[in-house]
């Protein structure tokens, strides 16, 4: 009986009557399991966060760092077009960039998940090889190839297919090109996770129906992979709004996103409760798409599982 | 009851089948008569499924053809054979609610949305599954899964059924149950079915034929009643309900009559196309086996009572012969039982022993393959 009660039952109010009564003697040993969990969540993870929502509501000085004077100035300025113009600018590319890696990830993930176990394996690491690298190196790795006369221009020119070489580093498309790449193989281990589930039968069942390829992709792949599209497309979009430093690598000074603002703010207009305020809005932002995922993930996956 | 039809509606020619290296299926000729209740039986591996799922189009066959109303469907997708499966796991479709996973291949032909609800109702009510529509396949018991499964295949009106273990999963009572459902659905409806088990009790109950499998081989074909009282080779014998198995050499064949010798005995059997020194299979039923405290005109045929042992309504005895070899004679509870330990004469009625060639390579004749079968109220 007593192997029955979790600690995770107990945790939730009313679900044991007795959870008054555990004797310290039993709780010991739960706190030094998670304790020290928690001791670093709080130090490392909630106690910034809670910093940084207490400046955004207070004033810059005037020679930097922050003055105690409670205000909601911080929040009313992000709606200047300036700064909603970057929130705007910030979620279409974010948006297309999630569509770019869905539209190649997709193919990817399915002939992944269809290959032999060897093939399969030999596949993911190929995907995985990149995590090995730091992501900062490798865009530098793309200024290489981008830029006047790197890599690409180079080949281009003695093939003579371009008398000049072309404007390719610090363009938007740069830019998406960086986060495609960086963000690639978030978009196909989810994908490949839920095709890789997915029973083939059911797609027999759907030719034996009479569901021609297409068809039968469409009513029963796509929708019993919902769950990975789902959570791939969460996986790429909500970095892609963050990763300051591909805009700034990629883009130069041309392409500024909520992730440069808000960097900027911090280093380079010393404006910490105005950076804070950015950063608070899209904590909130990555809240709401998670509990919208969690919402209808988490209702597909129980469906489909 | 309409008799059933002389037209052949599903018929396998040579079809061979490999996985690589592996032979799978080996010159399979079948024919099956529209209406037919053939089932497919064999052990674990011989090849049914794979058998099935040619026929189905899921599997391409190595050679031969596969004609579905006198068509050659090798080249054609599944979505262009008018046959439907069910699956022995049923295949449901999980995020389709029982409605939608009737309709799925009306929706595909395109039929109109009336007529869509009209026959998926129509379905339900043959499967007894009324009020079941907005219910997930994750809500369902095993049973009712079946049901589904089965109605989701019939819906279709398709020319054949195939099905592959489909009472598998459920527990005995409720598959005793789902046979006699299934086989009067089959009567009802006069579809084909194309049915495969490992479980031979189910196919003498349900079918027209058996084909009974092994390693890829037709062993034979054949009524229930022909399967079972007159094998045709050893393995059938042996496959089908129990058997006694007795290594024999034809010591006279002379007109009718046949003596053929044991080990440690002979018998005179009633049989014909056998010649003089070949090594056969005797093979008797053990309620057909029978004991006497003398020996019996044409058999001479000792042994030794070892044991009893009850098994419900019957008694099995176990009668050990001099060389070691235990034969089982079952006899009706009640019946006064021989003590073990006493010596016993054994014998059998001349026309309830089945005689086998031992040497015989398999021949394959498709005429003598698909006799006429009678048809049976
Ligand atoms: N896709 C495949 N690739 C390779 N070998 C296969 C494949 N499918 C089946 N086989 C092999 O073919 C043989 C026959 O398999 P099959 O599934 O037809 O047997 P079965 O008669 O249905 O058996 P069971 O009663 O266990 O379902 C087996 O030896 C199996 O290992
Ligand atoms: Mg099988």
């Amino acid at each position: 009986m007593s192997t029955a009660t979790t600690p995770e039952i107990r945790l939730r109010p009313n679900a044991n009557p007795q959870r008054q009564h555990i004797p310290l003697s039993r709780l010991a040993p739960l706190i030094l399991m998670v304790g020290p969990a928690i001791l670093w969540l709080l130090i490392f993870v909630a106690a910034p966060l809670v910093y940084v929502f207490v400046i955004s509501f207070l004033k810059k000085g005037t020679y930097g760092g922050v003055v105690a004077s409670f205000n909601f100035e911080n929040y009313l300025r992000i709606f200047d077009p300036l700064y909603l113009n970057i929130f705007l600018v910030s979620i279409l590319i974010a948006l297309a960039t999630t569509a770019l890696c869905l539209i190649i990830g997709y193919p990817f993930a399915y002939i992944i998940a269809r290959a032999s176990s060897r093939n399969k394996n030999i596949l993911l690491t190929l995907i995985m090889l990149p995590f090995w690298t730091n992501s900062l190196i490798r865009t530098y790795g793309w200024i290489m190839l981008l830029r006047t006369n790197g890599t690409f221009n180079t080949i281009l020119q003695s093939a003579h297919l371009i008398s000049q070489p072309l404007q390719m580093l610090y363009t938007t498309g740069a830019v998406m090109v960086g986060m495609v790449y960086t963000l690639f193989p978030f978009m196909v281990l989810p994908l490949y996770s839920s095709i890789e589930k997915l029973d083939h039968s059911l797609l027999e069942a759907a030719n034996d129906l009479g569901a021609k390829p297409g068809r039968a992709f469409l009513r029963v792949t796509l929708p019993l992979t919902a769950p990975g599209i789902f959570a791939g497309c969460i996986q790429v979009f909500i970095p892609t709004l963050g990763y300051f430093f591909i805009s700034d690598l990629l883009g130069g000074g041309n392409s500024v996103l909520v992730g440069n603002l808000i960097k900027n703010q911090f280093l380079a207009a010393r404006d910490w409760p105005f950076g804070a305020a950015l950063s608070i809005l899209l904590i909130v932002f990555t809240i709401i798409l998670i509990r919208l995922y969690n919402h209808f993930g988490g209702r597909i996956e129980n469906i489909t599982s | 009851m309409a008799p059933m039809s002389e037209k052949v509606m599903v018929e396998l020619h040579n079809v061979d089948k490999s996985f690589g290296e592996n032979k799978v299926v080996k010159n399979l000729n079948l024919r099956i008569r529209e209406g037919e209740f053939l089932t497919m039986l064999g052990p674990s591996g011989c090849g049914k499924t794979t058998t099935l799922r040619m026929i189905a189009g899921f599997e391409d066959v190595t050679t031969g053809t596969i004609m579905i109303e006198g068509e050659n469907v090798v080249n054609k997708p599944p979505y262009r054979r008018n046959v439907n499966t069910v699956f022995q796991s049923y295949a449901l479709f999980p995020h389709m609610n029982v409605f939608d996973n009737i309709a799925f291949g009306l929706t595909e032909k395109k039929v109109n949305k009336q007529e869509i609800r009209q026959r998926v109702t129509e379905m339900l009510s043959l499967v007894q599954m009324e009020g079941y529509e907005q219910r997930m396949p994750s809500q369902m018991s095993g049973g009712q899964k079946q049901r589904v499964a089965i109605a989701r295949a019939l819906v279709n009106r398709p020319k054949v059924l195939l099905l592959d273990e489909p009472l598998g999963a459920l527990d005995l009572k409720l598959r005793k149950q789902m046979q006699v459902e299934l086989k009067h659905l089959q009567r009802k409806l006069g579809i084909t079915f194309i049915y495969v088990t490992h479980d031979q009790e189910e196919s003498l109950t349900m079918s027209d034929r058996i084909a009974v499998m092994n390693n890829g081989i037709l062993e034979q074909i054949g009524s229930p009643d022909q399967i079972y009282n007159q094998p045709a080779t050893k393995f059938v014998a042996d496959f089908i309900g129990e058997s006694n198995i007795l290594e024999a050499a034809v010591e006279i064949a002379d007109g009718a009559n046949l003596k053929v010798v044991f080990e440690t005995g002979y018998a005179v059997v009633k049989a014909t196309g056998f010649t003089k020194d070949e090594a056969v299979y005797i093979s008797v039923r053990p309620e057909k086996l029978k004991c006497a405290a003398a020996a019996v005109p044409g058999f001479n045929l000792k042994g030794v009572v070892k044991e009893h042992i009850y098994v419900g309504s019957i008694i099995k005895t176990i009668i050990e012969l001099p060389d070691g070899q235990e034969l089982i004679m079952s006899s009706l509870t009640g019946t006064p039982l021989i003590p073990p330990g006493e010596t016993v004469w054994v014998y059998w009625e001349k026309e309830d022993t089945v005689i086998l060639h031992a040497n015989e390579e398999r021949i394959y004749n498709l005429s003598e393959q698909v006799p006429k079968i009678e048809v049976r109220a």
